[in-house]
């Protein structure tokens, strides 16, 4: 077993400065290769965004990054420590809030839930939990149940119950996928400026290829069949970025193109 | 005329209750089995006045409930665990379907050479018959949670004692506490059954006495009784149901 480890080593061309390093990942699942192979290294404070045609492996890459799968083949690192198991350094976004948050629990509730996770004592949470709320732009609704409140706020509201754990990383799946277009370039700003504020790492998995280039500082495009690393595209865009300015600069209309024309080939 | 609405649906009975009084004091009908409903009503006051029928009631009822808490656990732990684990649910399997199908009844002559007449022996009978609803419909609840709760659970590194805890109980709930108000229906049947069959206390019994004593009204007075009680208790069963559960029923409806 030392043999392979040793060569995983060696072929890590940047250990220190990737946060989540993959090296030559590959996925089985069923006896098909979901993912063969991807190798990426995300730096501590980046936001990358994955992109890609349906089926490429996206939201699998994320569970992998995430510790909920095990890959079959290569490793998944964290600050240079294999991944396991899902870390408290890393919180995880789920596309699908409705069902992702407690329907028996309030706001305050499901915040309360990752707190008392990490071991908060019960005197320290009610600050912490309003804190919270007020970062997400959800202070006065700590009573709300989840389906009391709208698409946007629910997701504002997991957004938050990732925060309490304090996290390096935020792992997000298509996390404004299911919201109307101005809710979602609302939410994008309000995710920058939080992201700004916290450091935090980001891998940002979504299908809507002008909200990659908007939000990311990188956007990998996978390929399907297997799941692979097809492009990689620098977004130099200034920071912060702006509705309306950013998506009219030359810069992002050629990333645009480029993103398009890679999309329109994989299919 | 105009009715209110809430009395149409009990014209009928009550026409069917005036017609079959008139009939049998007309016929002037003599038998063991049949009696007219005043004579019925009459008996089940009489019943209730001297307190025969509210210590049955009492008996049947106690018996009942143990039955449905020592069962209802029993099924409520068993479920959970073959609803969580696939290995336990798959080993289980032929020996729960095996154990099953066997009617709780059938147990009777077991349970008396084992436990003698009385409470011991019902509530045996009876946490028999409520551990198959309870555990079916659990394992069903805990298997069908919805499976982005657990990887939250997961993600969130809850420990498995808080999974339970905090994740599929309260999501499993407003369904367990269906399985119970089934349970608990069955625990009346089974607890009656073993009554009528054998054990000599409760509404069973009162039931049998009255029929070898020949009294037909005060047989069928403890009959009405019978249908009044487990009325009454899915009655209050759903009104708790429905105070518990409101939201989360609501919840567990959309999914």
């Amino acid at each position: 077993m030392a043999e392979p480890a040793l060569a995983l080593v060696q072929s890590s061309p940047s250990p220190a400065r990737a946060q989540i390093a993959f090296d030559n990942v590959a996925l089985m699942l069923g006896g098909k290769a979901i993912i063969n192979t991807i190798s990426l290294d995300v730096a501590a404070g980046e936001i990358l965004c994955v992109v890609g045609a349906s089926g490429c492996g996206k939201t699998t890459a994320l569970r992998l990054a995430a510790g909920l799968y095990q890959p079959t083949g290569g490793s998944v690192r964290f600050e240079g420590e294999a991944m396991r198991a899902p870390r408290r350094e890393i919180a995880v976004v789920f596309q699908d809030y409705g069902k992702a948050l407690l329907p028996w629990r309030t706001a305050a509730g499901n915040i309360s839930l990752a707190l008392e996770t990490i071991g908060m004592p019960s005197a320290q949470r009610e600050a912490r939990i309003t804190e919270l709320l007020a970062k997400v732009g959800l202070a006065g609704h700590a009573a709300k149940y989840p389906t009391e409140m709208s698409g946007g706020m629910q997701q504002r509201l997991q957004i938050a119950r990732c925060l309490a754990q304090d996290p390096k990383v935020l792992l997000m799946d298509e996390p404004f996928g299911a919201l109307d277009a101005m809710t979602r370039q609302g939410l994008q700003d309000e995710m920058l400026a939080l992201v700004a504020s916290t450091g935090a790492t980001v891998v940002f998995v979504t299908h809507d290829l002008e909200e990659a280039i908007y939000l990311g500082d990188r956007v990998i495009g996978l390929l399907p069949h297997p799941g692979r690393v097809g492009l990689e595209l620098k977004i130099d865009l200034p920071r912060p970025r702006d509705q309306l300015a950013t998506r009219e600069h030359p810069e992002f209309l050629r990333l645009r193109r480029a993103l398009f024309d890679f999309i329109k080939a994989s299919e | 005329m105009i009715l209110p609405e809430r009395i149409k649906p009990a014209l009928l009975p009550l026409a069917a209750l005036l017609i079959f009084e008139i009939w049998m004091r007309l016929a002037d009908v003599q038998s063991d089995s049949l009696a007219p409903p005043s004579a019925i009503a009459l008996a089940l006051a009489g019943a209730l006045t001297d307190g025969s029928l509210l210590a049955a009631t009492r008996d049947t009822l106690a018996a009942a409930f143990a039955g449905l808490a020592l069962g209802g656990a029993i099924g409520l732990v068993l479920g959970i665990a073959l609803g969580l684990s696939h290995v336990f649910d798959r080993l289980m399997e032929v020996t729960i379907e095996a154990i099953r199908p066997i009617p709780s009844v059938a147990l009777l002559p077991i349970a008396l050479i084992a436990l003698g007449f009385g409470y011991r022996m019902e509530i045996a009978i009876v946490s028999f018959a409520c551990v198959w609803p309870v555990l079916i419909m659990t394992r069903a609840a805990v298997g069908g949670i919805e499976p982005r709760l657990i990887e939250v659970a997961r993600v969130l590194r809850l420990s498995q004692l808080d999974r339970v805890r905090k994740i599929v109980i309260p999501a499993a709930l407003p369904r367990i506490f269906l399985a119970f108000r089934l349970a608990a229906g069955i625990a009346l049947i089974v607890a009656v059954t073993v009554e009528i069959a054998i054990n000599p206390l409760g509404l069973g019994a009162g039931i049998m006495t009255a029929q070898q004593a020949l009294r037909p009204d005060l047989m069928l007075a403890y009959l009405v009784w019978i249908g009044v009680t487990g009325f009454a208790l899915n009655a209050a069963l759903m009104a708790a149901q429905k105070t518990l559960f409101g939201r989360a029923a609501a919840i567990g409806d959309q999914a």
